[in-house]
């Protein structure tokens, strides 16, 4: 990755978390940290990775994209926004009556949402589905499945893990979330994943754990992953609940952030405000 | 158009044999059909399907949540799916995955439920639904259908694989009498009558048409003269025909393989009740039962589900 092109995923990514930021203190409320966390990879997907048209939506060319970890749906609206499938105002009408912007991805009503999501674990089996698929009509693209730490609690996940290994489904790119939290506190007090990364191994998945704020690595690790011919491949991002925003890092009900709190309010002013400095000084 | 049976005494072919043929007919016509199963192959004969057609046919192990998943995330990709388990384990086990990644997502699965009711023989009570019908109605948008013989089940497979939605069929493997002579065609929402009685209306769905037809000859030689209604289409329900021939009798009596809650007995009740029929009705089914071990015939007479039985119904429903 040239110098240049890291740049411009930095400001891909500043403009997706600033959107996020924008349309949740718009709606008053919403699952902040989890949207903040992949952040990274949205950028790296839609401003380097996917093939995509967002003038046609469901060009059978594209890769297609699994967010099972549904509730980040903010993330997918402002990385879809920002690569032209809709017009950003559409972003401030975020769980309004009648928006297409739902709290939940539906892809019945969102341009470039390949799967709807939203009950956990069952967006891995979709993508499984969805590599089914486009294996059986002999086309190259990928699905890019991605699932939360926390969603792994759901039985429904391992079964689909299964599956895709036994199938060796290396056309569905598995992507795990390890934020650490869920929204009743830490992992490992809620429902303990122990090591995530050795569990997919042991399902039979090549597995690489990176830093999933670090765009660069991120970006490599995904070359790795999809390089993976005889087996499964799976990336375990290790990455910061509310990763951009130090109040929201570590403010303890960043799982789903009620805006009606000053504090809240005065952090994503201030992290706004940031962001556009950097993004007006980036596109100078 | 349909015809009945000239001989209703003889059983078709295993009805296991003839959704494997179905489809297979079906994706002869159609590339986007493809097979999934919850390693019950054997026991469905979707493994015959695995023969002919290797590619498209996918194992999904024991796991079915996954399998409906999959079948939902092929539906997007333009493949229209049949999923084979057996009934509890195709409804009951995989509610949410079928409501959401099928149904609420617009994608397309054909699922197959069998063995429902006393079908179930020695499999027994965790093998058991008396609910299938009841969970897959109250899905928005969805097909519910409960054939009575082969010709009736081939009619609905060649027709799910037409459709775009949510559709399931459930039904015995083995085989049972028929009911309609071959080539006969239906209609989804559409009942069929095939006898015209004055005294009571009898309206019943599945294997158990053969059973009302067999009450209805009994109920005659007996002085009472039954309407006999096939409503195989439970979801939607052919309101009018009920609505028709419920008028003028005095007695009305559904009978499924099936509970009494949420099954054809309730839709019947509800069309009745909403146009304000003012006739009797009785559910005949099953009430607050789980299922149990034990042959099909055995069970069919523990739960109160023979032609006798309904012979009974009528006769205390009318005294």
């Amino acid at each position: 990755m040239t110098p240049e092109e890291l740049s411009e995923l930095k400001l891909l990514a500043a403009k997706i978390r600033r959107d996020i930021l924008v349309m949740l203190e718009k709606a008053g409320s919403g699952h902040l940290g989890g949207s903040m966390s992949i952040v990274e990879l949205m950028s790296v997907l839609y401003g380097r990775r996917l093939s995509y048209d967002p003038k046609n939506p469901r060009w059978e060319g594209r890769d297609r994209v699994v967010l099972s970890k549904g509730h980040a749906g903010p993330a997918w609206y402002s990385a879809l926004a920002e690569s032209g499938f809709f017009d950003r105002e559409m972003l401030l009408t975020l769980n309004q009556g009648g928006t297409n912007l739902p709290s939940h991805p539906d892809r019945t009503k969102t341009p470039g949402v390949d799967m709807t999501t939203g009950s956990l674990g069952q967006g891995t089996s979709t993508a499984a589905g969805i590599a089914t698929a486009l294996r059986m009509k002999g086309s190259d693209r990928r699905v890019y499945l991605i699932v939360g730490d926390g969603e792994l609690n759901e039985g429904q996940c391992w079964e689909a893990f299964q599956y895709i290994a036994h199938y060796k489904l290396n056309n569905c790119v598995v992507i795990i979330d390890w934020n650490k939290r869920q929204l009743d506190g830490p992992l490992e007090e809620v429902i303990n994943p122990f090591d995530i990364a050795e569990k997919m191994r042991a399902f039979g998945f090549a597995v690489e754990t990176v830093d999933g704020q670090d765009i660069e690595a991120l970006d490599a690790a995904l070359d790795r992953a999809e390089a993976v011919t005889d087996s499964a491949t799976c990336v375990v991002l290790d990455t910061v609940k509310g990763a951009g925003v130090p109040f929201f890092e570590t403010y303890p009900g960043n799982h789903s952030v009620k805006f009606f709190d000053p504090a809240c309010r005065e952090a994503a002013d201030a992290a706004i405000a940031e962001l556009n400095a950097y993004i007006e000084g980036s596109e100078a | 158009m349909f015809t009945l049976a000239k001989d209703r005494t003889k059983k078709g072919a295993e009805l296991r044999d003839v959704m494997v043929d179905s489809i297979e007919q079906a994706m002869e016509l159609d590339e986007r059909v493809v097979a999934l199963e919850a390693d019950l192959g054997g026991a469905s004969r979707f493994t015959n399907i695995a023969k002919k057609y290797p590619r498209r046919f996918i194992q999904c192990g024991i796991a079915e949540a996954n399998m409906i998943g999959v079948a939902a995330g092929m539906s997007s990709e333009g493949y229209h799916p049949f999923t084979h388990t057996f009934g509890p384990f195709s409804t009951r086990r995989v509610f949410d995955q079928i409501f959401l990644s099928g149904a609420y997502a617009h994608n397309t699965i054909n699922i197959f439920g069998s063995d429902p009711g006393f079908c179930v023989g020695i499999n027994g009570g965790t093998h058991t639904t008396w609910e299938d019908m009841a969970l897959m109605r109250s899905i928005p948008g969805a097909i519910v259908c409960d054939p009575a013989d082969e010709t009736q089940m081939r009619w609905i497979v060649a027709e799910y694989a037409k459709l775009e939605g949510i559709h399931y069929i459930r039904a015995n493997r083995k085989d049972v009498r028929n009911v309609y002579e071959p080539g006969s065609t239906f209609e989804f929402g559409k009942g069929n009558l095939l006898r015209d009685g004055s005294d009571a209306l009898i309206i019943a769905c599945g294997q158990l048409v053969s059973e009302a037809l067999d009450a209805a000859e009994a109920l005659a030689e007996q002085g009472v003269d039954c309407s006999v209604v096939d409503t195989f289409c439970v979801k939607p329900l052919d309101e009018q025909l009920v609505l028709e021939q419920a008028a003028g009798k005095k007695l009305v009596v559904t009978f499924e393989n099936h509970g009494v809650i949420g099954g054809l007995g309730d839709a019947v009740a509800a069309t009745l009740a909403e146009a304000g029929a003012g006739v009797k009705l009785v559910r005949h089914g099953v009430k607050e039962r789980f299922g149990q071990v034990g042959d099909p015939a055995w069970l069919q007479r523990d739960f109160h589900l023979t032609a006798d039985d309904l012979v009974n119904t009528v006769k205390e429903g009318l005294s």
